[in-house]
């Protein structure tokens, strides 16, 4: 068959699959997707499990190694069959928390930590690549076979030529399909349904090709029995480890192969179309397995020695003349390769463009987070990954040589991807597992993997050189990439695999047990391990017209204010309708509460729309994240709080403050009316008798007289004023002390000779003791002795009795001397002992005063500078005070 | 001649200057220091027009007048009452508890006269 038409029936074919996908995207555009999502159409997707290498690869490896291709059926039987409970986990917890690929799942699982969504997505690259190469190559030989049109298959001039324009092919054929647009829960229905037909296709095509060898070339089952058992695949033995192994790498493989996460998972998401798949999934596998055998006996039996029995299923109708069933044969093998490559590489850009592309974009032009259209970015970022993927595996294809069995290929990718496994049935079945875990699992896994696995795939010598292949690492022999720690002698696919998949699950549970997990891991592990719970319902979809917009509007404007009306009016206006309410639809629903959380949080604004929203209970995860919000509200608030009790701390001490300067203000009012009182007093006489003697018609005893009393009032006023001035200069500390050493007797002595001087109306009597004033005192003598005649001018004041008499007292204690002054007047009332030193404290008439009263408030300035006292002594029978003075100022301190 | 002036003032020689000025105008002046007698004395003498001081020593002139405003023979007694102190609220408090007259010191002496002439009438 000419190449040319080869290609046109190939793009026929393509042409074919687009249009499919097309209309049913544009149904599904409409709503109108209930036959789209029927438990027939999840079925057929899930056969992208069987690509080309099943299609082609299985015959091949029937006639190279008998029964073992049974394997790579038997895991995903077993597991659809024996666990459909752990996929049906996976379903829910997809469905519940929006997974989008099996990266997401794991991230999210972890805290959704981006690094372990980092590890997965590399890993999950490398893995694939073998697997997309063995696609490549079966495609390019598939081609071969039809252009040479000999059984050999392997007359094209470029082999690497055609590989890369099919590359190229797929790449182009993927982007159109897969990134046309952008949908947010990463569902492809048009592809879906595109690779359900190409499932119709390859099963179609590949038990046409079995009934035609079965009937055809042998006669009928019975004839077909006996060439199998004469033929030597009969003969080869079972390998039991290696068939525990491969039905282990092919079960781990159908839940973690990306592609197969991605049909299983993200695109449909129905639990009960998973109990059809149960059951239904394995018989396509039955059929799909039912012919090999026989294919691969008459192959051998019929086409010469050294053809690929890769290509059997379509050298032999080919060498049986039947062109048309071979262009069946190689349709479905293209169907095969195609469907694996356009939901591979989807699946692998989705993990690309999310986990690497997007968060690096984000981190370096942090502003497109908000303003950019990043929906471009997304949509280039994943075809540029198709691109590379496809890229990696034509990469891997000619660097592998293009000429390795199929299967083995696709065991490498298989054991590849098995190193998820631990991190995700840990993930799923373990609250314990831990970011860490997984991390050093996935880590692990991966290193001995690619080093006992997938370098060695290039050949001795090809990444690894021969040296380290037989001596080891760095030479240390227990480094053996095929003889690790000192195994020699093992299966290498087996090798690999258990000391991948034994380290790999070694350090998950080991760093699970030893770190903690943070508290957004411990939830997203509760929600994931608990998925099944009651009223554990993760964030889904709003449902249509649940929701009362009356309702929403009145809550939105409780946090939004005013601007909620204008967001229900634009959306009503967008809907057509009158007024301002518009449909509570699910698109709108979904915009209100972004916006809300935008205010509330996200947690909150979803549980306040879930109250609206009926059907929807308040999830557990959301009350949590509920209880987390009010955490950080309740901690902000502590702190105003804190504040608070701070600011009204310093708000009493402000009071307090005030309170004193009003005080001072009240006791300085007080002071000045005073002051304006004890000033108007002798000037009211002033001005009296000033008049009088002005009218100059007295006699002159009048005159003088008068005269008299204006000089006496003249004098008690500056007097007066001096008093006040020495008390300011006291008071503020700002008094120059003449310090000097004095006789206490001689300065009492001084005082007697002033106060004497004054007025000598009245004599008293005096007891002094010579011994004790004979002191030596370091103090302000001047200052000391204004004090005592202060004291002796009141006795000859206010001593009320016939024959006053005073007594001096001198006492010595501690470098302090006291000097009492008592006489044998009235003593003081209780009440007046406290007011005596206050200012302006006159306890009795003026005119006996003759002074302001200020002179005892003097003598306590006075006293408080010499860093000593003076007060009033009770109980000595009369009046008596008491001054205390420090033998030596300087030593002990006076005040300021 | 002879209207009676009662002159209660502890400051000696403020009494002596009231006591000149009014004498010299022809009134019959007694003169009283001590606040807590002031009561009795003016029901002793009967004065015409009372002088006071706001600050006494013994009772205070708010407390007199008061005490006179609340007897019946003097309800109407004509009474000024001397300051030093010169705050308005003083000059408040002396006219609520019914003082006739209110003269800040220091004063003019014939203030003093003018006042209690009208006072009393003349």
């Amino acid at each position: 068959m000419p190449f040319n038409l080869l290609v046109l029936v190939c793009f026929t074919y393509v042409f074919f699959l687009f249009l499919v996908a097309y209309l049913v995207e544009r149904r599904a555009a409409r709503g109108r997707v209930a036959w789209l999502r029927s438990p027939l159409v999840y079925t057929l997707s899930l056969s992208i499990y069987c690509t080309a290498w099943t299609f082609y690869g299985a015959v091949g490896y029937a006639a190279r190694s008998g029964l073992e291709f049974l394997t790579i059926y038997l895991g995903p039987t077993l597991v659809f069959i024996g666990w459909w409970w752990v996929l049906r986990k996976l379903v829910r917890i997809g469905r519940q928390h929006r997974v989008t690929s099996i990266g997401d799942l794991i991230s999210s699982r972890y805290g959704k930590s981006n690094l372990l969504g980092v590890m997965v997505t590399v890993l999950a690259v490398v893995a694939a690549t073998p697997y997309i190469a063995l696609q490549l190559q079966s495609v390019t030989l598939s081609f071969g076979v039809f252009a040479s049109d000999t059984p050999e298959g392997w007359a094209l001039p470029d082999r690497n030529a055609t590989a890369i324009w099919v590359a190229v092919g797929l790449a182009l054929f993927t982007v159109l399909f897969g990134t046309r647009n952008l949908d947010a829960k990463e569902q492809h229905h048009g592809i879906v349904t595109a690779i359900a037909v190409e499932a119709v296709v390859k099963l179609v095509a590949l038990l046409a090709v079995g009934v035609f060898v079965v009937w055809g070339l042998a006669d009928g089952p019975a004839d077909m029995a006996g060439r199998i058992t004469a033929s030597k695949i009969a003969a080869w033995n079972l390998q039991p480890g290696r068939w525990f192994g491969i039905i282990f790498l092919a079960a781990a493989a159908v839940i973690c192969l990306p592609r197969m996460f991605q049909v299983l998972v993200v695109e449909d998401g129905d639990e009960r179309h998973l109990a059809r798949a149960s059951w239904a999934f394995p018989l396509y596998l039955f059929l799909m397995s039912l012919f090999i055998v026989p294919i691969a006996v008459l192959g051998l039996e019929r086409l010469p020695a050294g053809s690929n029995p890769d290509m059997f299923v379509l050298t032999l109708p080919l060498a049986a003349g039947q062109g048309g069933l071979a262009l069946l044969a190689f349709l479905g093998g293209f169907s095969s390769a195609t469907s694996m490559v356009i939901i591979e590489a989807i699946a692998l850009s989705t993990m690309v463009s999310n986990h690497i592309v997007m968060p690096l974009w984000l981190r370096f032009r942090p502003q497109m987070a908000v303003s950019g259209d990043l929906r471009r970015i997304v949509l280039l970022a994943r075809r540029l990954s198709i691109a590379g993927v496809l890229a990696l595996g034509y990469g891997y294809f000619r660097l592998s040589g293009g000429s390795t069995a199929l299967a083995a290929i696709g065991l490498i990718s298989f054991a590849g991807v098995a190193q998820v496994l631990p991190a995700m049935l840990g993930g799923i079945f373990w609250r314990g597992a831990t970011r860490v875990g997984a991390a050093a699992g996935l880590g692990i896994g991966f290193v001995t993997w690619a080093y006992t696995m997938f370098l060695p795939s290039f050949g001795s010598g090809g990444v690894i050189s021969a040296q380290v292949f037989s001596d080891g690492l760095f030479g240390i022999i227990w480094l053996r990439p095929q003889a690790l720690f000192g195994v020699d002698g093992m299966d290498p696919l087996l090798h690999a695999v258990f000391w991948s998949m034994v380290l790999n699950t070694v350090a998950f549970i080991l760093g699970s047990l030893l770190t903690f997990p943070g508290p957004e891991e411990r939830l997203q592990g509760a929600a994931f391990v608990n998925v099944f719970e009651a009223g554990n319902t993760g964030p889904r979809p709003w449902a249509r017209g649940q929701a009362e917009p009356e309702a929403l509007l009145v809550m939105s404007q409780r946090i939004l204010g005013d601007a909620a009306l204008g967001l229900f009016a634009t959306e009503a206006k967008a809907q057509g309708k009158e007024g301002y309410l518009p449909d509570a639809s699910p698109e709108f629903v979904d915009q209100l509460e972004r916006r809300l959380a935008g205010s509330v949080g996200a947690a909150t604004a979803h549980a306040m729309i879930s109250q609206l929203v009926g059907g929807d209970r308040v999830s557990v995860e959301d009350l949590m994240a509920v209880a987390n919000e009010s955490a950080q509200i309740m901690e902000y608030s502590g702190r105003l709080e804190a504040q608070q009790i701070e600011l009204s701390r310093t708000a009493g001490a402000l009071r307090e403050a005030n309170a004193k300067l009003m005080q001072v203000s009240v006791q300085k009012d007080a002071f000045l009316s005073q002051i304006s009182h004890e000033l108007r007093t002798p000037m009211t006489s002033i001005r009296a008798f000033s008049e009088l003697l002005m009218e100059g018609d007295a006699p002159v005893q009048v005159v003088s007289a008068q005269a008299g009393i204006i000089h006496t009032e003249a004098i008690r006023l500056t007097r007066l004023l001096d008093d006040l001035l020495d008390l300011s200069v006291l008071e503020n500390g700002s008094v120059q002390l003449d310090l000097g050493v004095c006789n206490l007797a001689a300065m009492i002595d001084r005082a007697f000779v002033a106060a004497g001087s004054f007025t000598a109306e009245r004599g008293f009597l005096v007891a002094r003791n010579a011994a004790d004033e004979d002191v030596f005192l370091h103090t302000d003598a001047d200052r000391l002795v204004q004090v005592f005649i202060n004291l002796i001018t009141n006795v000859r004041k206010y001593c009320d009795v016939a024959q006053p008499r005073l007594r001096i007292v001198v006492r010595q204690k501690a470098g302090r001397v006291t000097i009492d002054f008592i006489d044998n007047g009235t003593a003081l009332p209780k009440a007046a002992q406290g007011v005596i030193f206050e200012k302006f404290a006159r306890l009795t008439d003026p005119a006996r005063a003759g002074g302001a009263g200020l002179g005892l408030a003097i003598c306590r300035e006075v006293m408080a500078n010499l860093g000593g006292s003076i007060g009033y002594l009770p109980g000595q029978g009369g009046p008596a005070f008491r001054v205390t003075v420090p033998l030596h100022l300087g030593q002990i301190g006076g005040r300021g | 001649m002879g209207q009676h002036v009662l002159l209660i003032e502890d400051e000696p020689n403020i009494a002596e200057a009231i006591r000149f000025v009014l004498a010299r105008d022809g009134w019959q002046v007694s003169v009283l220091a001590d606040g807590a007698l002031a009561v009795a004395e003016v029901s002793r003498l009967r004065p015409d027009l009372v002088i006071l001081d706001l600050m006494l020593p013994g009772k205070s002139g708010l407390e007199i007048v008061a005490q006179l405003r609340a007897a019946p023979g003097t309800q109407s007694l004509p009474v000024m009452m001397l300051t030093a102190k010169g705050l308005a609220r003083d000059r408040d408090a002396a006219l609520a508890a019914g003082v006739s007259v209110f003269i800040t010191k220091p004063f003019a002496n014939a203030d003093i006269v003018a006042q209690a002439r009208a006072m009393v009438g003349l």
